[in-house]
């Protein structure tokens, strides 16, 4: 028996820090191990366009587009049980909304945008409202047929440019100013949200995911919830859209493509539904792949789709959540 | 004294396609009283809670609370009057730890009405309302999430979270299903105290001998229809309502 065993045991690192508030600010160490990853995030996010070229700065400010719209789809689907694949209808209002009031009435973007974030997320909010009453799969299809609706809408009324779009469109002044602009948007989007989520106003959201007969039940109106969350989301979605138009300086059909719908699920998927940091690090990791993917021609869906396989076989649980539990653990080798 | 009432219902009924769950019934509830409701299996007991509180709209017949008819109201309309209602399978926010449970109802218009914006802070005044059902304050239990909790937690955590709602009538679905004798012997004094506090309750109820322990009065109800009304001892005591639970002894 001289062969020795081994085992490996595993620790959980912070029970306490996670546990009890009190705790966390009881020693710097355990306040640094709750603030490292938020300030990596941040710090990261703040430096990665320093690190880049010219086109990849760019990439980078379309990959912001899609985390935001994946940041508001995980929002809506794992807090307040929505499935919106609207996504593409917040890009197109968004966008729309900023192209239009720049080109017919020449406002600058700053302030067509914040306009743009409003109208849109109004405009958004009052078609989705009859939809509102649908649950699951239901709600998920008709939020998709929205954009395309719209498409037909614009075409057949001709109207803001019908199938050619609006061109020369103010741009933003440099592409510093527009990487900012949109990392910003994400780090206020995502802390905004994740400390909405633990308030009130988020614990109704997650009650009415978890059970809406109860929360009904319990005195509250549902459908004037929901409407807050898709309005909350779609203010996201439409800000996104805002600052595509006049990222391109262009807008057009393509705005309402399916691409804004489909890719953040995808993103959701790789980075971890209901993390809500998780899709954002999966929109930045698939927008730029799918970018560096380009050489290989039609073989970069064929890989691309590869990757998103890899990931629903071995990491369902997506990213951010395989991370934060070993962020959390401790391992070593014992020797039994 | 002259009894209140409170609850009034009359010639409600309910067809789900050609299966009449619910016929003709009437009854009154009166203030502070406890009623229970019983009947066998299938009988539309839970179809006449969900009727009540508007879960499912009525086919015909009004429901009269507090002198109002409130049939056809949204559910959380209903609640927001005082007139409440427990799931008979329960549906706890499994996400949340318990006493986040509560924030739900002790966000709805009714509370913020009655306390005049001052209930200060929410979470304590759930942990209170959950130590009032019988959750221990020491124990971490208010602090887990309710997915995790065993089944007598989750039963009263359904009764908290009416409660919370600061109500009038409260409509028991088989608070008592599932659970051992001994917390039903727990559960019991809970109740007691809730009528004592003048709140109106109404039980449906499969375990007789707890129920007649608190009822008032029973109204027993089979294949929709209501069958007999009274003392609970003397109505077990009526032929139909022995042939309805124990069958007709035809063959003699």
């Amino acid at each position: 028996m001289a062969e020795k065993e081994r085992r490996k045991k595993r620790f959980d690192r912070s029970v306490k820090v996670r546990c009890n508030g009190l705790y966390a600010i009881s020693s710097w160490r355990e306040m640094g191990f709750l603030a490292m990853p938020r300030l990596l995030l941040i710090l990261g996010l703040l430096v990665l366009p320093l690190t880049l070229d010219m086109y990849w700065q760019r990439v980078l400010c379309i990959a912001g587009i899609y985390a935001l719209l994946a940041l508001s789809f995980d929002f809506l689907a794992e807090y307040v049980g929505l499935v919106c694949l609207g996504g593409a209808m917040f890009i197109g209002f968004g966008g729309y909304t900023s192209g239009v009031l720049n080109a017919y009435f020449e406002w600058s973007p700053i302030v067509t945008i914040p306009i743009a974030t409003l109208g849109g997320a109004v405009m958004s909010t009052l078609v989705l409202i009859p939809c509102l009453r649908l649950r699951g799969i239901y709600f998920a299809i008709v939020s998709f047929m929205l954009p395309l609706f719209s498409v037909y809408i614009i075409t057949a009324l001709g109207i803001f440019g019908s199938t050619e779009g609006i061109s020369a469109l103010d741009t933003l002044p440099n592409i510093w100013v527009e990487q900012y602009v949109i990392i910003g948007a994400i780090i206020v989007a995502l802390f905004g949200i994740r400390r909405l989520v633990n308030e009130d106003i988020g614990l109704i959201f997650r009650a009415i995911k978890d059970n809406d007969q109860a929360v009904r039940a319990s005195g509250i109106s549902i459908t004037a919830y929901r409407i807050k969350a898709v309005f909350i989301a779609s203010l996201i979605g439409s800000f996104a859209g805002a600052y595509l138009s006049h990222l391109y300086g262009w807008l057009g059909l393509s705005l309402f493509a399916m691409d804004f719908s489909i890719l953040p699920i995808a993103a959701c998927v790789m980075g971890g539904m209901g993390t809500l940091v998780g899709p954002i690090i999966g929109a930045i990791i698939l927008v730029p792949m799918s970018e560096a993917l380009r050489g290989f021609g039609q073989l970069r869906v064929v890989l691309y789709c590869l990757v998103l396989i890899g990931f629903i076989l071995y990491k369902p649980e997506g990213l951010m959540n395989y991370l934060e539990r070993k962020y959390h653990q401790f391992e070593r080798w014992e020797v039994v | 004294m002259e009894k209140e009432p409170i609850l009034q219902i009359n010639g409600l009924s309910k067809a789900f396609g050609g299966v009449q769950a619910v016929l003709d019934v009437d009854f009154t509830l009166f203030k502070g009283e406890v009623i229970g409701i019983i009947g066998p299996n299938g009988a539309g007991k839970t179809t006449l809670v969900n009727l009540i509180t508007g879960f499912v709209k009525p086919d015909a017949g009004s429901i009269l609370f507090k002198g109002k008819n409130i049939k056809g109201f949204q559910p959380h309309k209903i609640a927001n009057l005082g007139l409440v209602r427990t799931f008979q399978v329960m549906r706890p926010y499994h996400s949340l730890a318990a006493f986040k449970n509560l924030i739900v109802p002790l966000n709805s218009p009714r509370v913020r009405r009655t306390s005049g914006g001052k209930l200060g802070d929410r979470d304590s005044v759930a942990i209170d309302i959950l130590e009032e059902i019988g959750f221990e304050r020491d124990a971490r239990v208010p602090y887990k999430t309710a997915g995790s909790l065993p089944l007598g937690y989750l039963k009263r955590l359904e009764l908290a979270r009416c409660i919370a709602l600061r109500p009038e009538v409260i409509l028991c679905d088989e608070v008592f299903s599932g659970l051992s004798m001994s917390e039903i012997a727990s559960m019991i004094p809970l109740l007691e105290k809730l009528q004592m506090e003048g709140i109106t309750i109404m039980m449906i109820e499969h375990r007789l001998r707890e129920l007649f322990r608190l009822a008032d009065r029973v109204v027993v109800i089979n294949f929709g229809k209501k069958i007999a009304e009274g003392i609970p001892k003397e109505v077990m005591e009526r032929e139909e309502v022995k042939a309805a639970y124990l069958g007709t002894g035809k063959r003699k």
